[in-house]
């Protein structure tokens, strides 16, 4: 009584077509990810040295290091997360726990999630109108900033919303129905079960911020600049313009630097990374259950 | 506003709507101080609805309007000058699921204790009185600083009521306080229930209507957001004066 149909026969092979077909999409994704950072180290790992990183590049941008790049991104990162985070964070708790749930709120996140598709060609474009010549900035470090903190603001308020709504209601009634205030229930309970998902956000910002390269093209980026930055009113050189340029713009370039200059912008998103997950891990485990 | 009547909680020509939709029409209703009074009716009656009308935890849904008075100790909650915090502090309420927080067994006791600025020398004495008050202090005092999250469901449940005493509350709202629980569970917290009639004023909604015959002293039967009797539970249950209710309690619909 328990034979298999035909029907049944049919199922179970398209069970299993399927379920393969998914596996080898998933090896797909896997691929080029072990491509990319196997050939970078390949090219690129013979380019690496203390030089390359602290020193300045020579000869045209053939032969020495790439330090005011990795200065420069680390300034151009640094000040975009410190103008966007708090700014998306707040926007994120209006939206989330004080907004009322009417047209205009559903409006607002139409237009945030919209403002994320974007081309950051758009972003750059506005940053020159916005910050270099109405604010004027000027081409410096904090036009280039703000232009990718504006650039990024949308992600952290979606990433951060999303984080929110992950707290369950019931933690929030059980709040309210004590008598807490909305700013005493965010405090005490929705940030601290929360705060994991909020920097997983930005983590995935501090990637995206130093490898973009359209925004800050025209905003404050330089071609060629051998000094560090002194001030955020100057100009200065990016890695990710700077492997740009090495690439494609300069000739007589070593084969092994413009895949050194990836490795070391790959390495330092990894190392950010890296840096915002131990934090994450540390306030998990500060919380003390 | 001096208020005669010793009613704890007042609904005086009370109507709600959500939105277009009208939940509650003009009810009327006296509950008494220090009893038991138990709200039954089918789903959808709009006992819960009036429940969370007392401390007002409906409107953060945005688009509740209210006509009519709840009046807690003789004074209108709906009234501007009333602080709504003030108004929570006095009115404690207890969820279907217990939702202690992500936090210690102790920190969720003194939870609202320290949101409402109480002294630190207090809480140890608060933590125990709390705890014992729901019978649950045998259960924990060895893991006071462990997660509330970790205890059994009707641990969690009696702890979300232990949670409201610190800030003593006069009334406590519970809502079905025992439907995310089994019958072993159900059967302590009823007790425990009842263990505080007189300390406090309890409104419990239940859809058992076992248990507002065990766990009530009055008994209010609502259908289609109106109030239909109000009683004695033992009359409600023995012989009610409405015919509805005599059909609902017969169980012909519910």
């Amino acid at each position: 009584m328990f034979d298999a149909t035909p029907r049944n026969l049919k199922d179970a092979r398209r069970e299993g077509l399927v379920r393969i077909l998914f596996l080898l999409m998933t090896a797909l994704l896997v691929l080029p990810v072990l491509l990319i950072l196997g050939v970078l180290v390949a090219k690129g790992g013979s380019a690496l040295s203390w030089d390359f990183l602290f020193t300045e590049p020579t000869d045209g941008m053939t032969a020495g290091g790439l330090l005011p790049a990795l200065v420069g991104t680390i300034w151009l990162v640094v000040i975009a997360l410190i103008v966007s985070v708090p700014i998306g964070i707040a926007a994120a708790l209006y939206l989330s726990e004080y907004a009322p749930d009417n047209w205009l709120t559903r409006a607002i996140n139409l237009a945030i999630i919209n403002l994320a598709g974007v081309p950051s060609i758009v972003h750059a474009l506005f940053g020159v109108g916005a910050f270099v010549i109405f604010f004027g900035f000027g081409t410096s470090i904090l036009a280039a900033s703000f232009t990718l903190a504006v650039m990024t603001l949308p992600v952290v308020i979606v990433s951060t919303r999303e984080a929110l709504q992950a707290v369950p209601q019931s933690f929030r009634e059980a709040c309210w129905n004590m008598g807490a205030t909305r700013w005493q229930t965010i405090r005490k309970v929705v940030l601290p079960n929360s705060i994991s998902g909020i920097l997983t956000g930005v983590i995935l910002e501090v990637s995206r911020t130093a490898g973009e390269t359209a925004p800050i093209m025209f905003t404050g980026a330089a071609f060629f600049l051998p000094f560090l930055p002194e001030s955020v009113y100057d100009q200065t050189m990016a890695m990710s313009l700077h492997l740009f340029v090495v690439a494609t713009q300069v000739p007589n370039v070593p084969d092994n630097l413009p895949f050194g200059v990836a490795l070391v912008l790959i390495g330092m998103v990894l190392a950010m990374n890296a840096i915002s997950i131990a934090f994450r891990t540390w306030l998990r485990r500060k919380k003390k259950w | 506003m001096a208020d005669q009547s010793p009613a704890a909680v007042e609904f005086a020509d009370f109507s709600l709507w959500y939105g277009t939709f009208q939940a509650i029409y003009g009810v009327d209703l006296a509950v008494k101080e220090g009893k038991i009074t138990s709200m039954i009716g089918p789903s959808g009656c709009g006992k819960s609805t009036l429940l969370r009308s007392v401390n007002r935890i409906n409107e953060r849904l945005g688009y509740v309007r209210t006509e009519g008075h709840v009046r807690v100790l003789g004074h209108d909650v709906y009234a501007a000058e009333n602080s709504l915090v003030q108004v929570r502090k006095q009115v404690g309420m207890v969820f279907q699921r217990p939702n202690v927080l992500p936090l210690s067994i102790r920190d969720n006791i003194l939870f609202g204790h320290r949101l409402h600025d109480g002294g630190k020398d207090a809480e140890d004495a608060l933590l125990e009185s709390a705890l014992r008050q729901v019978l649950l202090w045998d259960d924990v005092k060895d893991r006071l600083n462990r997660r509330a999250q970790g205890l059994s469901l009707e641990q969690q449940q009696k702890l979300c009521i232990a949670r409201l005493l610190p800030v003593k509350p006069r009334i406590l709202l519970m809502d079905e306080p025992c439907s995310a629980l089994d019958p072993k569970g159900t059967e302590a917290v009823e007790e425990l229930i009842w263990e505080l009639r007189g300390a406090y004023t309890i409104l419990l909604v239940t859809h058992n209507m076992a248990q507002a015959r065990r766990a009530s002293e009055e008994c209010v039967f609502m259908l289609m957001g109106k109030l239909i009797e109000h009683t004695a539970t033992d009359q409600m249950f023995v012989s009610p004066r409405c015919p509805e209710t005599a059909d609902y309690i017969e169980g012909r619909y519910g």
